[in-house]
């Protein structure tokens, strides 16, 4: 990966959840590691999450879900990447995710879920080693 | 030893020797200590921290001004703190089980969970309601979803707490109408909305409306309930969801009391007697894991917003002083990892709430860093509340920590530090204000992001997160919302719709217009919709075009 490339992130709140602490935490720390981040501030559906990383040409969109609405909302937003051909973007997700759902939201192609607890520096790390620039 | 001198003299003494001695041996873990709000904490305290406090003026009896040790003569002496667990899921029908569980197993209060389209004021049919239907909470469409919630419980002999912000409005009404159709006069109800629009700006989310509107209904509910539902709180003003957001207890406090004084502003600018309805306020903290400082902060924020009242808006009735507030232990604390550990912490958070007279208080499940909690893990969680009431004697005697030097000294300097951040706020031009510049969300992000940096780096521990980690199993025992639950949800709504009386419907969604175009109290226009079954979505979206709706900025 050339050094010069500025990795691009969008963290978005998909659905209705208000809670973006999580979220916030981690663009800061994204941020903080060089990276380019724009949220997208709550209440995103996926058609506008996928629209604005495509706008902004992310390279990764890190969702955040603790509402529980992740089973309906993060394979929604892979459908709409896909049929946009934007599926070389990172997906990647946290919140307030039971441990036998990930099969399945990886299954529909999230990379990953980091869940509560996660320390900031593994997902920098997973970012900058599993992004296509 | 009752000289000052003499006992300045006696401490720097064993400073200099005993502890020298000791500390040049053994050194201390820290070279500093510090309350997680960075207040310094000493070795040791002594009478010299608290020779100058004024036992009449800051501490005085309790039930009395400034009620620092506690809101009633007796308090638990009398009657425990209310145990009421925060529930709600899936449709009415299962809810209205949970509750009558709860209830059976000794609970003495209800307190509802509902789903976030119902808290943002969309139908379940909605296009954004799509996967969040009866998944945080219960889903509520219209009048005949309440029946069925509160089926089988009678509404005069139990108190409801309603997590409602932005419709708070239609919920209570639909409460007064199923207490109706029971037979209860609307005098008699007892319980909460939380109707606290100010944090959901900053910290919770489910907002609607602009400020200037929202703060117009949160007043129009404090009129409405000044006249009709004397036992009723009109608000619960939080501090809980601003903690959760990542703040201190300092700005807990401050945050939350310059709310406070928001509300209690604008009601007075409405045209109301600061001691005709300052009385039914009531408040909301979190109770997180710094055992000393969360009891001092609950005392302090009671002296504060007993002088605020009575200083800043002359209130002369001691009610309109009196802080009373509910406490639920700190959902961020608790951990994924070893989810057993969380008992604990719910325990040790539980029983700071009761050292600091909380009225009521939830206690949070061990499976919560998850998902919602089951039917067992919620029984350990009373039964948490039930051990400490029965079992520990805590509640035997009023405000046992009061004189403890430490206990006072961080009570002072909470009071003083949350303060200093009113003051900040005033000169911004008061809480909206300093929502609107971003002032509080950016406050709380440091504070979030430091914690994060802290945990990180190992400096702040969090056992099974970042210290004393093992290799666990998933277990797979959650809560899981059927996906039924979205469809048969819609059914019934469609149900509603086409059994009601259509014309009338429409006629009452008119007047409610023309009111909300107006000035006058909208609460008894929208009791009136609510009675004609028409739906929360109906009812907010007429309210939506009349005022708009809040997009927030981003202040990252």
């Amino acid at each position: 990966m050339s050094s010069s490339k500025k990795i691009r992130v969008v963290i978005a709140k998909p659905g209705l959840d208000g809670h973006d602490r999580g979220a916030k935490v981690v663009a800061r720390a994204l941020r903080d590691a060089g990276m380019e981040v724009i949220y997208t501030g709550l209440r995103q559906t996926p058609e506008m999450i996928v629209e604005t990383a495509i706008q902004e040409g992310a390279h990764v969109i890190g969702l955040s879900i603790l509402s529980g609405a992740h089973n309906v909302l993060f394979p929604r937003v892979m459908e709409l990447l896909r049929e946009e051909g934007a599926d070389d973007i990172l997906v990647i997700g946290g919140g307030i995710i039971p441990e036998d759902d990930i099969p399945a939201l990886k299954e529909c192609g999230i990379a990953e879920i980091f869940g509560p607890g996660t320390p900031l520096s593994e997902i920098v790390e997973f970012i900058r080693e599993n992004v296509k620039l | 030893m009752t000289d000052r001198e003499e006992l300045r003299r006696a401490l720097s003494e064993w400073e200099e020797g005993p502890v020298a001695k000791t500390v040049a041996r053994f050194p201390e873990r820290e070279e500093q200590f510090e309350t997680p709000s960075g207040i310094p904490v000493k070795r040791l305290y002594t009478p010299l921290d608290t020779w100058d406090l004024d036992y009449d003026r800051q501490l005085g009896f309790p039930g009395q001004y400034p009620f620092t040790r506690g809101v009633q003569p007796t308090m638990y002496r009398g009657r425990f703190f209310t145990m009421r667990q925060y529930s709600g899921f899936g449709t009415a029908v299962e809810t209205n089980r949970r509750f009558r569980f709860l209830l059976e197993q000794g609970q003495t209060g209800l307190s509802v969970a509902f789903d976030l389209p119902t808290q943002i004021g969309y139908d379940s049919d909605h296009p954004m309601a799509r996967g969040e239907v009866g998944k945080v909470g219960v889903a509520i469409d219209s009048l005949a979803d309440m029946e069925v919630l509160f089926e089988g419980i009678p509404l005069d002999r139990v108190s409801t707490s309603m997590t409602i912000n932005a419709p708070a409005a239609v919920l209570l009404a639909m409460y007064i109408a199923v207490a109706e159709k029971q037979g209860v006069p609307m005098a008699k109800l007892r319980g909460t909305v939380q109707n606290d629009i100010l944090k959901e700006y900053v910290a919770r989310g489910t907002y609607i409306f602009p400020p200037g509107p929202s703060m117009r209904l949160v007043t129009d509910i404090f009129e409405f309930c000044a006249e009709n539902l004397p036992l009723w709180n009109t608000i619960s003003i939080s501090g809980y969801h601003i903690r959760e957001a990542g703040s201190t207890a300092v700005q807990e406090v401050a945050f939350t009391l310059a709310d406070g004084v928001a509300y209690v502003q604008a009601a007075v600018n409405a045209g109301l007697d600061v001691d005709r309805f300052a009385s039914r306020l009531s408040f909301f903290f979190g109770s997180h894991s710094n055992f000393f400082e969360e009891i001092a902060k609950f005392r302090a924020a009671r002296r504060l917003w007993a002088r605020i009242m009575r200083e800043r808006f002359g209130a002369k009735d001691d009610r309109s002083c009196r802080m009373r507030f509910h406490t639920q232990t700190a959902g961020c604390t608790l951990t994924a990892q070893q989810p057993d550990n969380n008992v604990v912490r719910v325990t040790l958070q539980a029983l700071q709430a009761v050292l600091g007279g909380t009225q009521s208080l939830h206690t949070n499940s061990k499976d919560e860093a998850l998902s919602l909690p089951t039917v067992t893990s919620v029984q350990v969680a009373l039964r948490t509340q039930q051990i400490i009431a029965y079992e520990t004697g805590v509640g035997d005697t009023v405000d046992p920590l009061a004189g403890s030097y430490f206990v006072e000294t961080l009570t002072d300097e909470i009071e003083r530090r949350a303060m200093e951040y009113i003051e900040k706020i005033d000169a911004m031009g008061g809480a909206v204000r300093a929502i609107e510049n971003g002032f509080v969300q950016r406050e709380i992000h440091e504070s979030a992001y430091e914690h994060q940096r802290l945990v990180d780096e190992g400096r702040r521990v969090i056992v099974g997160v970042n210290r004393f980690v093992v290799e666990e199993e998933p277990t797979y025992d959650y809560l899981r919302i059927d996906t039924e639950v979205e469809a048969e949800q819609i059914r019934r709504l469609q149900r509603v719709r086409e059994e009601r009386d259509a014309r009338a419907v429409d006629e009452r969604l008119e007047e409610l217009r023309q009111a909300a175009l107006g000035s006058d109290n909208l609460v008894p226009f929208i009791l009136d919709a609510v009675r004609a079954y028409a739906t929360l979505g109906e009812i907010c979206g007429v309210l939506r075009e009349v005022f708009g709706e809040y997009r927030a900025p981003d202040f990252m």
